[in-house]
C-alpha cells in the first residue's frame, strides 16, 4: 500500500513551545515550482505582544547567566544546526530553487556564523569595557550589560543566514529577541527554532514570529517594553515611520543602511561589531581610589 | 420563632429558609436539602465554561469591561510579610490605580489581614474603597468557634466593611454540615453591619456537587457572599467552579427575589481571564449581577493587566509592566 506522507505544520516559537497563530490565521508557502510546500503561521499583533511578555520573562535568566555559560549554549546551538543540516538544505533548495551546493554554503556558514557569537561571550567586557583613565582621585570602569528585549525584522536576503546573523549578537550581549522572520522563507525559520529549542537556550530567549512584518513590525516598535529595534529586514521606505514610533519610548535602533546599489545590506561579508554594540549598555562604576590620596594630594 | 437573638440568625435568613424548604438546621434536616440538591453535569458545566470564554470581547466592550473589572477588585494582600507601609501603598493604589491615565476607577476594596485593618481603613477614609479582611483563622479555619469569632470581632472593630470568613471544610466534608452552618451563622451575627463572604475554598472540595451544597448551605446560613478561594490552595477560582456558584445565586434570586453576590478568587491573572468570568457572569447569573456590589474578583496581579491593557486601549499601543507599580 502506498504511504500516505506527513505532513508539517510550521508553527509559532513562543516561550518556548510551538504554538499555533492566537488569531488563528495561516499563509501558504509555495515553492519555486509555484506548487505548495507547507501551510505556515501568519502571526497578529497579539502574538507579538504574547512574544514579548515572554521574552521579557526569558531576560532574568539569559542576562543573568554567566558570559562563558552563555557561550557555551550558544555553542551548542551551532552544534545542533550541525547535525540538521541535511533538513536545512533541503528546505533552501525546495523554496529558493538554488543548487545543493550552494543552500550547503548558506548553512556552513551560518554554522560558522554561529560558533563566531558563541565565542564573543565573554570577551564584550574585555573588548567595550575596561579601565578608564580619569583626571581625579577615582578608578572609573566601564562594563557592556544587555540592553534587553529586542525585535528584529529579519531580512529576506537569504533564508538562514540573516537570521542567524541577526540573532546571535543579540543572544552573544545577553538579551532576549523576538523575530519576526522573513515572510519568504518560514520553514527555514521555524527549523532554526526547533534547532534553538532542542541546544539549552532558556524558554523565551528566542521568540519567533512568522508572517507579515509590515503588520507586525509597527506594534513591536511602538511597545513599550522593548528595549531594541534591529530593522535588518525592513525596506528602506518603511523604516523612518518605525524610528519614530521606537523614538517615544527610546529604544536602541539598528538600521543598516543598504548597500550602495540598492537592496538588502549583504548579509555574507564578515559580521563586525556594529551589531553586537548595537543592543549593549555602558554601565560606568567611579569609586574612590583610597585615603592617600585624599589624605596627602600625593601624586598617584 | 423569635427574632435576631436565636441561634440561628437573622429573621432574614431565617425566612429565606422557610422560603427554600428548609425544616430546620439540625444535620438531618440539612442533608435532606444539601443532598437532595440536583447533581451537576461536570462534563456539561465544563464544556459551557469553555465555550463561553471563546466569546471574542471587542472595542467599546472591552474598554467598558476592563474598566468594569477594575472597579470590581479586591486588591489584596495576605502575606506574613505584610508592612502598615506596604497596606497603605496597596490602599493608593486601591483608591488611584493608574495615576497617569485619566479616569480609571477605582477597584472595588482592599483585603488585608484583621491586625491591618486599621491602617488601611485610614488609608482609604473617604475615598469609597471598602475595607475587606479576611477572619475565622484564615487560611485553614482550623480553630475553635470562640477564636473565629474573636478574630471576626477584632476585624470588625478595626473598620472592616467587609469580612471574608472560610468555612469549615473538615466539617464540610465529613458530613457534619450542622457544625458548619453554625458557623457561618455566628460569625454572620458577629459581623454586624459588614458585609460576610464565605469562602468554601472549592479547591478542598473535590467535586461540583461539594460545590454546589456548600454554595447553598453559605447562602442559607446568611452569607451575603459565597466566594471561592483563599488564594492559598491550588487550584483556586476556575471558571466551571465559578459557574455552579453563579448558578445557585441565581437560582435562590429566581426561587426567593433574594440577590447574593459571588467572589471568584485566586488564578486570575489575565484581562482575558477576568473578561471570561464577566462573560460567565452575564450568561449564568445574569447583567443585574455586572455591579461591584454583586460581583467582585479576589486579585492582585490582575489589576496591573487590567491597566496594561487600559493604556493599550487608550494610547493606541502596548505599555509594559514597567510602566504600573510592582504590588
Amino acid at each position: 500500500m502506498a504511504r500516505l506522507a506527513v505532513a508539517k505544520t510550521y508553527k509559532l516559537y513562543l516561550g518556548g513551545a510551538f504554538p499555533r497563530s492566537e488569531s488563528g490565521r495561516t499563509y501558504q508557502v509555495h515553492d519555486t515550482k509555484g506548487s505548495l510546500m507547507a501551510n505556515a503561521a501568519l502571526a497578529s499583533r497579539k502574538d507579538a505582544r504574547n512574544a514579548v511578555v515572554a521574552a521579557r520573562s526569558g531576560l532574568a535568566k539569559w542576562a543573568g547567566a554567566t558570559p562563558y555559560n552563555r557561550g557555551q549554549v550558544l555553542y551548542r546551538v551551532a552544534e545542533m544546526l550541525e547535525s540538521r543540516r541535511a533538513d536545512v538544505v533541503e528546505l533552501i533548495v525546495r523554496s529558493r530553487g538554488v543548487k545543493a551546493a550552494e543552500a550547503r554554503a548558506e548553512v556552513d556558514a551560518a554554522v560558522d556564523r554561529i560558533v563566531h557569537y558563541a565565542g564573543w561571550t565573554d570577551k564584550l567586557s574585555a573588548v567595550f569595557g575596561g579601565a578608564n583613565a580619569v583626571s581625579g582621585p577615582y578608578f572609573s570602569y566601564s562594563a557592556p550589560e544587555p540592553t534587553g528585549v529586542v525585535a528584529v525584522a529579519a531580512s529576506s536576503a537569504s533564508p538562514l543566514l540573516p537570521l542567524v546573523g541577526a540573532v546571535l549578537p543579540v543572544l552573544a550581549g545577553g538579551n532576549t529577541a523576538v523575530v519576526v522572520a522573513s515572510q519568504a522563507d518560514p520553514t527555514v525559520a521555524v527549523t532554526f527554532a526547533e534547532v534553538l529549542a532542542t541546544s539549552d537556550v532558556p524558554a523565551g530567549v528566542v521568540n519567533l514570529l512568522t508572517g507579515d512584518q509590515a503588520e507586525i513590525m509597527p506594534w513591536l516598535a511602538s511597545h513599550g517594553d522593548v528595549n531594541g529595534l534591529d530593522l535588518t529586514g525592513v525596506p528602506a521606505d518603511q523604516r523612518v515611520a518605525l524610528e519614530r514610533a521606537a523614538a517615544d519610548t527610546v529604544k536602541r535602533v539598528y538600521s543598516p543602511r543598504a548597500r550602495s546599489g540598492g537592496g538588502e545590506p549583504d548579509v555574507t561579508a564578515a559580521p563586525g561589531t556594529a551589531r553586537l554594540r548595537a543592543f549593549l549598555e555602558t554601565k560606568t562604576v567611579w569609586h574612590p581610589v583610597g585615603a592617600v590620596s585624599l589624605a596627602g594630594g600625593s601624586a598617584y | 420563632m423569635s427574632p435576631t437573638s436565636t441561634p440561628t440568625g437573622s429573621t432574614d435568613a431565617a425566612a429565606l429558609r422557610a422560603a427554600m424548604g428548609l425544616g430546620g438546621t439540625d444535620n438531618a434536616a440539612l442533608r435532606t436539602f444539601l443532598d437532595g440538591l440536583p447533581a451537576v453535569d461536570p462534563v456539561g458545566v465544563e464544556a459551557r465554561a469553555t465555550q463561553l470564554a471563546t466569546r471574542s470581547i471587542k472595542k467599546d466592550t472591552k474598554r467598558a469591561l476592563i474598566d468594569l473589572a477594575i472597579s470590581m477588585v479586591d486588591l489584596t494582600t495576605l502575606e506574613g510579610a505584610d508592612t502598615p507601609g506596604k497596606v497603605r501603598n496597596l490602599c493608593r493604589k486601591a483608591v488611584q490605580p493608574d495615576r497617569e491615565v485619566a479616569g480609571t476607577p477605582s477597584t472595588a476594596a482592599v483585603c488585608v489581614y484583621p491586625d491591618m485593618v486599621a491602617v488601611a481603613a485610614e488609608a482609604v477614609a473617604g475615598t469609597g474603597v471598602k475595607v475587606a479582611s479576611v477572619a475565622t483563622a484564615f487560611p485553614a479555619g482550623r480553630s475553635s468557634l470562640e477564636v473565629k469569632l474573636a478574630d471576626t470581632r477584632l476585624a470588625v472593630e478595626a473598620g472592616a466593611d467587609e469580612v471574608d470568613m472560610v468555612i469549615d471544610r473538615g466539617a464540610f466534608l465529613a458530613g457534619d454540615y450542622a457544625t458548619v452552618f453554625e458557623q457561618v451563622v455566628a460569625v454572620k451575627e458577629a459581623c454586624g453591619d459588614a458585609r460576610l463572604k464565605v469562602i468554601l475554598e472549592t479547591g478542598e472540595l473535590a467535586t461540583y456537587d461539594h460545590v454546589r451544597r456548600a454554595s447553598w448551605l453559605a447562602l442559607l446560613a446568611g452569607g451575603d457572599f459565597i466566594k471561592t478561594s483563599t488564594g492559598k490552595i491550588a487550584p483556586a477560582a476556575t471558571l466551571p467552579v465559578t459557574h455552579v456558584m453563579l448558578q445557585a445565586v441565581r437560582d435562590l434570586f429566581d426561587l426567593t427575589g433574594v440577590q447574593r453576590a459571588v467572589k471568584p478568587a485566586g488564578g486570575i491573572r489575565t484581562t482575558k481571564d477576568a473578561i471570561a468570568y464577566l462573560v460567565a457572569v452575564h450568561e449564568v447569573a445574569g447583567p443585574q449581577w455586572l455591579d461591584p456590589h454583586w460581583f467582585r474578583f479576589g486579585a492582585s496581579g490582575v489589576v496591573n493587566d487590567l491597566l496594561l491593557q487600559r493604556r493599550t486601549q487608550t494610547q493606541g499601543h502596548y505599555s509594559g509592566p514597567r510602566y504600573v507599580s510592582v504590588d
